[in-house]
């Protein structure tokens, strides 16, 4: 995967090989999630994003977002009711148990569920697309320390799927764990080398 | 038919409501009595004036001159039919997009009332044709302001909502659906009370206005029915239009939401 955003941050220029995990750190208001969301076609921006050699300026931008999927930090739900997201079938509960998410939460309604449960929901809610790129921003930040080790179990297992994951986190002791790549942003660029 | 016409005192006595009104509004500290006197000096002034121009108009039976008001009634509604609305679009597509639905849906219930029920000679007469033109035309833009402004206060919150769709690989129609939906049943709800009440809870301004002119009540009655659907084909057109075009222009073709088209 490789990626030529620009607009209000960047340009950018990285690829992240199927598989790889690229970590993103920065202070809030560096461009992070502003890239993410470029890289899902959702903000109007120059340059282009390939997927394995296709790009998203080629496809639908429906079928480009089916296949690089952005989860945002603050994930949106469009009615209280958690089965109107995700319908309960295998393919669910199986995500949902990876994820340490009881049972129950498919039967809850959204605003009752916390911050954490929602999170990984909507994790959920992206996974069951297969998709070939997971742009995640903060995907733990509400998460405890083993809830977190699960949720990054659940990361490895997709990369080894061949999904490449490009991961926004605060968490330096989650990068150190999760990065195959990293980059820091400050004011819209990258700093510093590629580890 | 001997229509029953209003004297002068007749005429006083309405001021004299007005100003009852307004004396009320004093005594009971509601504050609106200024405003009150404003409009309906406003709206006596408006009403004369229109009355007076109908009245040389239906006179000379000239294309042109109908036309013209027609066009003069388009341009007030296209500055109405935007107006009193929080979100906004940017001005020329605001209105744009405003005028050009109500005219849409307006000249088309008018064409199909003047070519079939009403069949008048010529078809353009004025007599017929400004006084339909006026009172569809009030209706559609009311119908389509109320679904434009659903549409623009709903999209700015449900942002996260929509995005969340647009992630998940809808396309922009898909994940604008529900909204544009909802607009369009808003818009209407009005409209479908007035049919519900119709001769029920309240007789129709149309069918009084013809019974008090002298016709017979059940003649009166299909004239009402008539019109009444010939308002709400138009309002379902223009509600629709504005609502679609409306959700077309917070969109892109890229399938993004792009609340920048919102005027700041």
């Amino acid at each position: 995967m490789r990626a030529l955003g620009n607009a209000h941050a960047g340009p950018f220029e990285f690829d992240v090989p199927a598989g790889a995990c690229l970590v993103i750190t920065g202070m809030s208001g560096a461009g992070k999630s502003v890239l993410l969301r470029m890289m899902a076609d959702l903000d109007p921006h120059q340059g282009d994003v390939a997927l394995d050699g296709r790009f998203c300026s080629a496809m639908p931008a429906h079928r480009w977002r089916r296949q690089v999927v952005y989860l945002p930090a603050e994930p949106g739900w469009w009615s209280d009711s958690v089965l109107d997201h995700i319908p309960d079938d295998v393919l669910t509960r199986g995500l949902m148990a990876k994820a340490g998410l009881r049972a129950g939460v498919l039967n809850d309604p959204v605003h009752r569920l916390s911050t954490g449960e929602r999170q990984r929901l909507a994790l959920v809610r992206g996974l069951r697309l297969a998709p070939r790129a997971l742009l995640m921003d903060e995907p733990c930040s509400a998460l405890d320390e083993a809830t977190t080790l699960m949720v990054e179990a659940m990361m490895r297992e997709v990369m080894t799927g061949g999904t490449a994951i490009v991961l926004v986190s605060h968490d330096s002791a989650q990068a150190m764990r999760m990065a195959d790549l990293r980059r820091e942003l400050a004011n819209g660029h990258f700093v510093g080398v590629d580890s | 038919m001997t229509p029953i016409l209003l004297n002068t005192g007749d005429m006083l006595m309405a001021a004299g409501l007005i100003v009852g009104c307004a004396a009320l509004s004093l005594v009971l500290s509601l504050g609106i009595h200024r405003t009150l006197v404003v409009a309906a000096i406003r709206m006596a002034v408006q009403l004369v004036l229109t009355g007076s121009v109908l009245l040389f108009v239906f006179g000379r039976s000239s294309v042109w001159l109908t036309l013209l008001v027609l066009a003069f009634m388009f341009s007030a509604a296209t500055f109405e039919v935007g107006s009193r609305q929080v979100a906004r679009l940017t001005p020329a597509w605001h209105f744009g997009i405003g005028g050009f639905s109500t005219m849409t849906g307006t000249i088309i219930v008018v064409l199909v009332g003047l070519l079939t029920a009403l069949q008048p000679h010529p078809w353009y007469q004025a007599r017929t044709a400004i006084p339909m033109t006026g009172l569809l035309l009030g209706n559609v833009m009311n119908a389509t302001s109320l679904s434009m402004n659903t549409l623009l206060s709903m999209v700015s919150r449900e942002r996260a909502a929509i995005e969340a769709r647009l992630i998940l690989g809808a396309t922009r129609a898909e994940a604008m659906n529900s909204l544009i939906r909802q607009s369009i049943r808003t818009a209407l709800i009005p409209t479908l009370n007035q049919m519900a009440a119709a001769g029920v809870i309240t007789l129709p301004g149309i069918m009084t206005g013809q019974i008090l002119a002298g016709m017979d009540p059940f003649e009166a009655s299909k004239y009402q029915i008539v019109l009444m659907s010939l308002i709400v084909s138009g309002n379902m057109i223009g509600a629709t239009l504005s609502a679609v075009l409306t959700s077309a222009r917070l969109s892109d073709a890229r399938g993004r939401l792009r609340l920048d088209h919102l005027a700041r």
